[in-house]
């Protein structure tokens, strides 16, 4: 299938010997200067790049103490060496996240302290060279900034920040990522992550409720751009088009309409990504966010549920508010944004949904916690409710379900592989490889427990695991999204048995 | 005065004022630095008191390095610890007997501790060394600092052990001399030799401090992973540099 070996699923997850250069210029593709400048940044690399890339570092660490802090006080303890996905199946010590942080912490040190202005050999400190400046575009798009290694780290010292900062540097020298820049000029351009239209957009979601009418006789919408109505559902593109995405798109479609609410899809704002976050853009994030808010006040909406997306729901739940903030025309009884999982959690609790589970008993499923759902953000109304809500909503919705084992799963989750803007098919190895610490957690529970089905709430994740199970001997489609489960078992008022085609004909 | 003790009385007060001015400055840039987005590493606490016990935990019981890896985390607090005894201990050497805290200090327990604590120190230490030096990881990500700090460290220790158990040293005059420092009426440095080395290492290790890795020891406080509330939805964060984006980020 490639020239790189899938990794093999051993009994235990084994913590590597290192191997230097293992993963030396594996970098994806670089922008071209028509995805740098709809971004703001240089077209490519700028004559006095290092000058350059120096006083941006400068500018991030008076910007952001994360990055200040960070920098200064890892003392090389070694307990995040083994916490990395990526690390763990690729060997390169520069994947472990201390080394990664290093690759830039040593640029710091030399520029910005004391101790590597006078003694750079001793402190590790190094000059930014072009071959640093390479091995920061390499290894910083080898972090899904899915910040496992920040619950593991004494300090609580969270990579992410630092690749992000990276790339933020990267980016204003003119060295940006080809697939993280194109995509974002495309929701500028357009309005999604897809480049999908507004007619296009419409055709597909009319076909969807058709095919919701075949399969239960009941006319379920899907409405695009409907002023007026209460609900403004921001999901990820991918759930228009994507499998098994689109099954939850479903899903989210059969609980509002059993919930009796209007709801409405916004083209302008047809995009619940932010890959804004990725690239460590603070600008570009906002103008990404304020689409919604636009939206929001367009439409005349009450309220803004949020789609299965695990990158999207962290702009959305802790940094929406700062970004396009205050929210002070939506309903103050529903918090801001609002969850799916939540949403259908409620609705179930107070019973006002109705299940055949039995339709699910052909599955045995279990829950990949999405990193950015589980470490950057909350449902519900006390810690934890991340994990406990999506598999609340599940059970609600089927009889069998099991967990993984305990250390790859809620805050010790491991990452899909594909998350932080290295979903493109120029880091194939890298993902493939790096999905492996999941892959192993699977195996096990499908060989303990006969799991069938691997749930999931992120567009990315789904992805991910569509492309690289098969590298694992896998079937791709094992990974559903969990308002899939939920589509499949709802009743929906009114619903025929046997299916729409016959309603019709009765009609 | 002997030379030697003009010295190590200059010695002392330039360290002492690099160690605290260091220190201050390096915690004012942290403070002053805005934390523009809401990033605590979740589930985080809802409260501010929920933030302070989770710091409280980590700091005290060095909670995500015991999640993290057993052997690093026992090293690791057995060193923290055996260095708190023995800081405890040696308060005795600047205090007056009038001071309030004596009585506290003084005690046996104390003084029993913090001796014998030089020994946890050491293992502590060792341990720590051990895994730096043989897990191809940690020597990986080590710099010829991280090493040497833990030798400066060993050497601190050591040295005071062997003034407790080998050569003991004029604990007396060594009081006199500390007091002098404090009151600005200098005395005689008692010249023993595991005595010059001690306070040497011990000077050394002020003047690195606020420029090395041990700034994490202000620095957790200030790491917004760890002591950030989690109320996002809650309440509008805003950095300075971020506000002033409000008014340009659209016109709505
Ligand atoms: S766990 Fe934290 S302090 Fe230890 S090496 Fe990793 S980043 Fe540094
Ligand atoms: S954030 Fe995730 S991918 Fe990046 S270094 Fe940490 S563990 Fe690895």
């Amino acid at each position: 299938m490639a020239d790189f070996e899938t990794p093999e699923l051993t009994d235990e997850i084994v913590v590597p010997h290192i191997q230097e250069g293992a993963m030396e210029g594996s970098g994806p593709f670089i922008a071209k200067p028509e995805h740098q400048e709809p971004l703001g940044f240089p077209g490519e690399l700028v004559e006095n790049w290092q000058e350059k890339a120096i006083d941006k570092m400068g500018e991030l660490l008076g910007k952001y103490r994360s990055f200040q802090v960070f920098l200064d006080i890892c003392v090389k303890c070694g307990a995040c060496t083994d916490k990395c996905h990526y690390f763990l199946s690729t060997s390169d010590p520069k994947n472990m996240p201390v080394g990664r942080q290093d690759t830039l912490r040593s640029v710091y040190r030399r520029y910005f302290t004391v101790a590597g202005k006078l003694f750079p050999k001793l402190v590790g400190a190094r000059d930014l060279t072009k071959e640093v400046l390479d091995e920061w575009y390499n290894y910083f798009h080898q972090c899904s900034q899915c910040r496992r290694c920040s619950v593991f780290c004494p300090y609580g010292i969270d990579t992410a920040e630092i690749s992000m900062a990276a790339r933020e540097i990267l980016d204003s020298v003119g060295v940006g990522q080809k697939y993280c820049n194109e995509i974002i000029a495309k929701v500028f351009k357009i309005g999604n992550n897809l480049g999908l239209p507004e007619p296009a957009l419409r055709d597909t979601l009319e076909d969807l409720e058709e095919e919701i009418y075949e399969d239960t006789g009941v006319k379920v919408r899907l409405p695009l751009d409907e002023k007026g109505a209460d609900i403004l559902l921001i999901t990820p593109s991918a759930d228009f088009f994507a499998e098994p995405h689109i099954d939850g798109l479903m899903g989210y479609a059969k609980v509002f309409h059993e919930a009796g609410v209007s709801w409405t899809i916004s083209s302008y704002a047809s995009e619940a990504a932010n890959f804004g976050m990725f690239i460590g853009s603070y600008e570009n994030m906002q103008k990404v966010a304020m689409r919604i808010r636009e939206a929001a006040l367009d439409l005349g909406v009450k309220r803004i549920v949020h789609g299965e997306c695990g990158h999207a729901w962290r702009v959305a739940y802790s940094f929406w508010n700062t970004l396009a903030g205050p929210w002070d025309f939506l309903d103050p009884n529903y918090p801001v944004p609002q969850h799916i999982c939540e949403f259908t959690w409620d609705l179930i609790q107070q019973g006002k949904l109705k299940f055949d589970k039995s339709e699910n008993d052909h599955r045995v499923v279990t829950f990949h916690d999405s990193c950015n759902v589980a470490r950057a953000t909350r449902m519900g109304d006390k810690p934890g409710g991340q994990f406990e809500i999506p598999r609340n909503v599940i059970k609600a919705v089927c009889n069998n379900y099991v967990d993984m084992e305990e250390e790859t799963i809620r805050d010790a989750t491991y990452c899909c592989g594909g998350g932080g803007g290295l979903l493109t098919d120029d880091l194939i190895e890298l993902r493939v490889k790096g999905a492996m610490p999941r892959m192993h957690a699977l195996n096990k529970v499908m060989e303990e427990d006969g799991v069938t089905n691997m749930a999931a709430i992120c567009a990315i994740c789904k992805s991910q695991f569509t492309k690289v199970l098969p590298y694992y001997k896998m079937p791709m489609d094992m990974i559903v999204s969990v308002h899939q489960l939920v589509s499949d078992a709802i009743i929906l008022t009114g619903q025929n048995e046997e299916g729409g085609e016959e309603a019709e004909e009765e009609a | 005065m002997s030379f030697l003790s003009t010295a190590y009385a200059l010695l002392f007060y330039v360290a002492t004022l690099i160690l605290f001015a260091g220190l201050t400055m390096r915690i004012i840039k942290y403070a002053r630095t805005p934390a523009p987005l809401k990033i605590p590493t979740m589930p985080a606490p809802l409260t501010k008191a929920g933030v302070a016990l989770r710091i409280g935990r980590e700091v005290v019981f060095f909670q995500s390095l015991f999640r993290s890896q057993k052997w690093t985390w026992l090293f690791g607090w057995m060193f923290h610890l055996a260095l708190l005894l023995a800081f405890f201990r040696h308060l005795r050497y600047s205090m007056s007997p009038d001071n309030i805290l004596w009585p506290l200090v003084s005690l046996e327990v104390v003084q029993t501790f913090g001796k014998y604590a030089g020994f946890a120190m050491v293992a502590g230490l060792l341990g720590l060394l051990a895994r730096r030096i043989f897990v191809d990881r940690v020597r990986y990500v080590s710099a010829p600092s991280d090493y040497l700090m833990l030798l400066l460290l060993l050497g601190i220790a050591f040295s005071g052990l062997s003034m407790s158990f080998v050569a003991h040293t004029d604990i007396v005059q060594l009081k006199a001399f500390v007091m002098g420092l404090i009151y600005f009426d200098w005395q005689e440095l008692p010249a023993s030799a595991p005595l010059i080395i001690h306070l040497t290492l011990v000077a050394l290790l002020m003047i690195i401090f606020p420029i090395s890795k041990l700034l994490h020891a202000p620095g957790i406080f200030f790491s917004p992973t760890r002591n950030q509330v989690d109320d996002a939805r809650e309440r509008r964060h805003l950095a300075p540099w971020a506000a002033a984006l409000d008014s340009t980020r659209g016109n709505r």
